[in-house]
C-alpha cells in the first residue's frame, strides 16, 4: 500500500495522522482515496472544478510529482509520497 | 602614476557601506491596478527589494545584529544561530559575511533552490529541516540547537526578539509618514513575524492616530503564500500582539499567485508571492473606499520563486 505522508498544517484533517495508508496505482488515486477516508481535507487540495489546487507540491523520494507525469505519476506499494507545505514567516 | 598605481583607500568599517544603503526605499503607486478604485484614492508599496540583502528582513536583520553586538552577545567569536523561512538568513548572512560573524541556520529543507544556493554563496551553514514539518520545525531545531550548545551559538530568535518590530519603529514607520507627506489613511501589513506590522504599526499609532492598521495572513493553515504565518495555526511569535493587531484580514493562495503575475504584466513589478498577498489585501481595503492613502509592503522581488513553476503559469 503507498503512504501519503501529511504535513503539520493538515493532520488537523487527518485526526492527526502523520501518515496515511491509501490505495491507488497513481498520485491521483491514492488522493482520491485519502479524501474518501477524510473528506474535510479535500478543499485543501482540489478546487471547486476537482482540479489540484496549483500551489499544492507532491513529492515522491526527491522528485515533484510537476516534474514527472503530475497526478497521471504512478506509485508501487509501500512508496511514499509527501504533501509538502510552503514555508512560512521571517 | 599609470591606472595600475590608483588604490582605493578606506576607513569606512566593513558594514557602514551596507548599513547606509538599508531602508529609505522607494514608495512606488500602483496605477494600472488601481483604474476601478475611485480617482481620490491612492494605493502605495514599499519596494523592500532595493535593500542590499534584496528584502525587507535587512531591517530587522541589521537591528538584531546591531543590539546584539553592542550587548556583547555578538562579537565573542560565537555563530548567529536562528530559523528562517530565507529572506531573514539572507539577511543575516549577508550583514555576518561583512562583519565576520559564522551564521548557522534552520530552515525546512523545501526552501527554494535559490534561497539554499544564496545562503550557500555567502558563506552560512544549513541545518535542513524536515519539510513536513514547516516552519514551526525549523523553529523548534533552532531552540534546540541553541539549549545543546550555548557556548557555540548566540539564538537571535526573530520571532521573539525585540529588537526585530524596533527596526520598523525606527524606520519603516517614519519613511511612510515622510513619503506620504502625513496623508496616510490605511496601512496594510502581511503576518509573518508580525515585526513589519507590530513595529510600524506602533509607531503610526503613535504619530498619526486616526491611521487604521490593517493585518493579513493566509486564509487556511495549508497555503502557498511563502513567509506568511497563518496565526491561529502556528507557533505564535513572541512579538505578536493580538490585542493590537485585531482580526486579520485572510488571503487565498491563487488570488496572491495571479496578483503577482498582473503586478509583473501590468505595473512593471517582479515581486515575490508575499507582495502579491500584500497587493490583494490593499487593493481590498481601498476598493471599500471613497478617498484615502492606502500603503503596504512588497518584501521582495520575484528572482527566488522563479523555480516555482506552477507560479508563472498563470
Amino acid at each position: 500500500m503507498p503512504v501519503l505522508r501529511i504535513p503539520t498544517p493538515l493532520r488537523a484533517y487527518t485526526n492527526g495522522q502523520a501518515e496515511v495508508n491509501v490505495t491507488g496505482a497513481n498520485v491521483a488515486e491514492a488522493l482520491t482515496d485519502l479524501t474518501k477516508q477524510y473528506p474535510a481535507i479535500k478543499p485543501h487540495l482540489f478546487n471547486d472544478d476537482g482540479a489540484l489546487r496549483p500551489f499544492v507540491n507532491l513529492f515522491i523520494g526527491e522528485n515533484n510529482i510537476k516534474d514527472l507525469q503530475g497526478v497521471d505519476t504512478p506509485i508501487k506499494d509501500g512508496e511514499k509520497i509527501m504533501l509538502i507545505p510552503s514555508i512560512a514567516g521571517g | 602614476m599609470t591606472v595600475l598605481d590608483f588604490q582605493v583607500t578606506t576607513t569606512v568599517p566593513p558594514l557602514d557601506g551596507l548599513a547606509a544603503h538599508i531602508g529609505n526605499t522607494p514608495l512606488l503607486p500602483l496605477r494600472r491596478l488601481t483604474s476601478n478604485l475611485s480617482p481620490r484614492v491612492q494605493v502605495w508599496a514599499k519596494a523592500e527589494w532595493f535593500n542590499p540583502g534584496g528584502s525587507v528582513k535587512d531591517r530587522p536583520a541589521l537591528n538584531i545584529i546591531k543590539t546584539a553586538l553592542q550587548a556583547g552577545h555578538l562579537g565573542n567569536g560565537k555563530r548567529l544561530l536562528d530559523s528562517t523561512s530565507g529572506n531573514m538568513g539572507i539577511s543575516y548572512a549577508t550583514f555576518g559575511a561583512a562583519l565576520g560573524i559564522p551564521v548557522t541556520l534552520a530552515l525546512p529543507a523545501n526552501a527554494s533552490p535559490e534561497r539554499i544556493m544564496i545562503l550557500k554563496a555567502l558563506g552560512a551553514e544549513l541545518v535542513l529541516t524536515d519539510p513536513l514539518e514547516g516552519s514551526d520545525g525549523a523553529i523548534l531545531k533552532a531552540r534546540e540547537l541553541a539549549q545543546a550548545q550555548p557556548e557555540v551559538y548566540w539564538y537571535a530568535n526573530q520571532y521573539n526578539n525585540p529588537a526585530n518590530p524596533q527596526a520598523h519603529y525606527l524606520s519603516t514607520g517614519p519613511e511612510i509618514v515622510a513619503q506620504t507627506n502625513g496623508a496616510l489613511t490605511h496601512f496594510v501589513a502581511g503576518l509573518g513575524t508580525s515585526g513589519t506590522l507590530m513595529g510600524t504599526g506602533k509607531y503610526l499609532r503613535e504619530k498619526m492616530p486616526d491611521v487604521k492598521i490593517l493585518a493579513f495572513q493566509p486564509d487556511a493553515a495549508f497555503h502557498g503564500l511563502e513567509g506568511l504565518k497563518h496565526m491561529p495555526s502556528a507557533i505564535l511569535p513572541g512579538i505578536y500582539e493580538e490585542s493590537f493587531v485585531g482580526q486579520p484580514l485572510e488571503v487565498q493562495t491563487e488570488a496572491a499567485h495571479k496578483m503577482v503575475n498582473r503586478l509583473a504584466r501590468e505595473e512593471g513589478l517582479f515581486v515575490g508571492i508575499s507582495s502579491g498577498a500584500a497587493a490583494v489585501a490593499a487593493l481590498q481595503v481601498a476598493s471599500q473606499l471613497e478617498e484615502g492613502v492606502v500603503v503596504t509592503l512588497f518584501p521582495d522581488a520575484g528572482y527566488k520563486y522563479l523555480s516555482d513553476k506552477s507560479l508563472w503559469e498563470g
